[in-house]
């Protein structure tokens, strides 16, 4: 069965049509990549499988329950964490303290005022290990919001995987990014996807590393599925080629 | 407390220098009685800065540690002072009861209210603050054969407190209902802080500082400011019952929106970032409202001139200011 079931779309912003009619299903442990021109309804797409707006028509389910009115804070207690295209972070406080507010609000405890000593050790452990999963162990100290560039983009990761979940939205994760730190994050994604099975949907922009980790591919334009497919399926689709010769080359 | 203990983040030096700090404070407001009147205050003044400082520290557990601005917290803090006031003079004679009638009063209606605006935000969140204030200022100004109308309520005392077979005479002693106030002052600072270091004060400081990622963790954002509203109408209404009890009266002007200001003034001009920063903004606030209000009828406006000097020059506030300058 497909974890994630998004059955035609579609979100109207006013008269235009930001996404129309888009359908997704991903498979458990599958990494999903989702391309497309500047402004083809990807983040929108993002927007309504996370709940932060409703979409206009359509139906989404999540482990075979249908969750298109459940609001986003809800969605994450299912076990959809997702990062933004422009980092979402609390830069006033150190890293481990952004991930520390994750950690504590999947663990339940957000109306929580005493944690008992083995809660606070199974917290903390747990904290550690995403601090360490995005390599951001020595740095974990430190204020996020005086971080680098990809080191804000890996905190933000790190909050994700200390949600728990079991799906992970990345919304261009290397955007802005050097070679390096794009090198650094795709190695990141990579062990998440290959060591530790987590199921990933990626917006991204960057071809290498979409056609480097992507089991599937969707692409969008202009608010449509323009095509679906593997990575070799998606090279060889004229219309993608079409597309992408037209506006990039 | 700052927030880095708030955050439970401190290293050990850091926080045993802190817990000097807290020490040293605590001593300060034991020792009030003894030390206040050598350099020319009284007691009952010293009250007054600990009542409003309460207020303040309330209005900020909101404010500074939710990023949610109230207009009107001077409802909750009258409404305390009304609750006390009338209890004491159609109820009870006892001080304790009339004391959680206010906190009651005030911290319920601010609860069932509050959920009425856990989906406005800034100005609109403000505003509707405000209108609140308004509606409890009209009740009691005009409701004149229960709260006395214009002239405020009167005719009730408080009375001496009995532990037992010890008394703590609050009603002819002022050095005894300092300690009284003190004694409510520290409890309920006591539940801020601790509220505040857990997670259930992480989410709300999480909100603060980015209420779209505090979403997308899963924090239910709305319950949460209703939450914090709640909590820091009781803590305010609480400020009100001892209001009425240092006074023996309940004003109008208690409800009033120039008090909510007011209180907004001694929050940021101590420093709304800081836990404690408001209590030092409502100590300077009474102080030269005390003593400038003497020599001259315009205090309102040299207030008005430091706290404009503290906005541009220190944003940290009055208590970033002394931070900054004890070498570290
Ligand atoms: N909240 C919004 N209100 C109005 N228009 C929006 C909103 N969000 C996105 N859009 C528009 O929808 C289209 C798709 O945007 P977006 O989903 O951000 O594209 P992408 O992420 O693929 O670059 C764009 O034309 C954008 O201007
Ligand atoms: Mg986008």
């Amino acid at each position: 069965m497909n974890l994630l079931e998004v059955r035609h779309v579609s979100k109207n912003f006013g008269s235009l049509h930001a996404v129309q009619d888009v359908s997704l299903m991903v498979a458990p442990g599958e990494l999903r990549a989702i391309i497309g021109p500047n402004g083809a309804g990807k983040t929108t797409f993002f927007n309504l499988i996370t709940g932060f707006f409703p979409p206009s028509v359509g139906e989404i389910r999540f482990d075979g329950a249908d969750i298109t009115r459940v609001p986003a804070s809800g969605r994450v207690r299912l076990g959809m964490a997702r990062t933004f295209q422009i980092t979402e972070i609390f830069p006033e406080l150190s890293v481990r303290e952004n991930v520390r507010i994750a950690a504590e609000a999947a663990a339940g405890m957000m109306l929580g005022i005493f944690l008992r000593r083995a809660r606070q050790e199974a917290i903390a452990y747990e904290i550690g290990s995403a601090i360490a999963l995005a390599g951001l162990t020595d740095r974990a100290e430190r204020k996020v919001g005086e971080l680098a560039h990809g080191d804000q983009r890996a905190a933000e990761i790190a909050m994700a995987l200390a949600l728990r979940p079991r799906l992970l939205l990345l919304d261009e994760p290397t955007a802005g990014m050097g070679e390096q730190e794009t090198f650094e994050i795709a190695a990141l994604i990579r062990r998440l996807h290959r060591d530790s099975g987590y199921t990933i949907v990626l917006i991204e922009h960057d071809m290498r590393v979409v056609f480097h980790l992507a089991d599937r591919i969707t692409v969008l334009e202009q608010g449509c599925l323009l095509a679906e497919g593997t990575p070799a399926e998606i090279a060889a689709n004229e219309a993608v080629q079409a597309a992408y010769l037209g506006q990039s080359a | 407390m700052s927030e880095a203990t708030a955050l439970g983040a401190a290293t050990t030096p850091v926080l045993s220098r802190q817990r000097l700090g807290l020490a040293a404070l605590w001593l300060v407001l034991i020792l009030v009685p003894f030390w206040v009147p050598f350099v020319g205050g009284y007691t009952q003044l010293a009250g007054r800065a600990l009542v409003l400082g309460l207020a303040a520290m309330a209005l900020n557990f909101l404010l500074g540690f939710t990023g949610v601005m109230s207009f009107g917290h001077a409802a909750w803090f009258g409404l305390g002072a009304y609750g006390t006031g009338l209890m004491l003079r159609y109820v009870t004679s006892s001080t304790l009861l009339a004391t959680a009638a206010g906190v009651l009063l005030g911290g319920v209606l601010g609860t069932l209210l509050g959920r009425l605006l856990v989906r406005r935000r800034g100005v609109y969140f403000a505003m509707i603050t405000i209108a609140f204030g308004q509606i409890f200022f009209y009740i009691a100004y005009r409701w004149n054969s229960l709260t006395g109308g214009d002239d405020g309520l009167r005719g009730f005392q408080r009375q001496p407190i009995g532990f037992g077979r010890l008394l703590l005479d609050i009603q002819g002693n002022d050095i005894a209902l300092y300690y009284y106030l003190l004694f409510v002052f520290a409890i309920c600072v006591g539940l801020m802080g601790l509220l505040l270091g857990s997670p259930f004060g992480r989410t709300l400081i999480a909100i603060r500082e980015n209420e779209r990622r505090a979403r997308f963790l899963g924090i239910d954002v709305e319950r949460q400011i209703w939450l914090s509203f709640s909590l820091s109408c009781f803590f305010c209404s609480a400020a009100g019952a001892l209001y009425a009890l240092l006074n023996n009266f309940a004003d109008p002007m208690t409800l009033h929106y120039t008090l909510s200001g007011e209180i907004v003034i001694m929050a940021v001009m101590g420093g709304m970032r800081s836990f404690w920063g408001p209590l030092l903004g409502a100590a300077v606030f009474v102080v030269l409202q005390d003593y400038v209000s003497s020599m001259t009828v315009n205090w309102m406006s040299f207030i008005g001139l430091l706290f404009v000097l503290v906005v541009l020059f220190a944003p940290r506030g009055l208590l970033g200011v002394l931070q900054r300058e004890t070498p570290r």
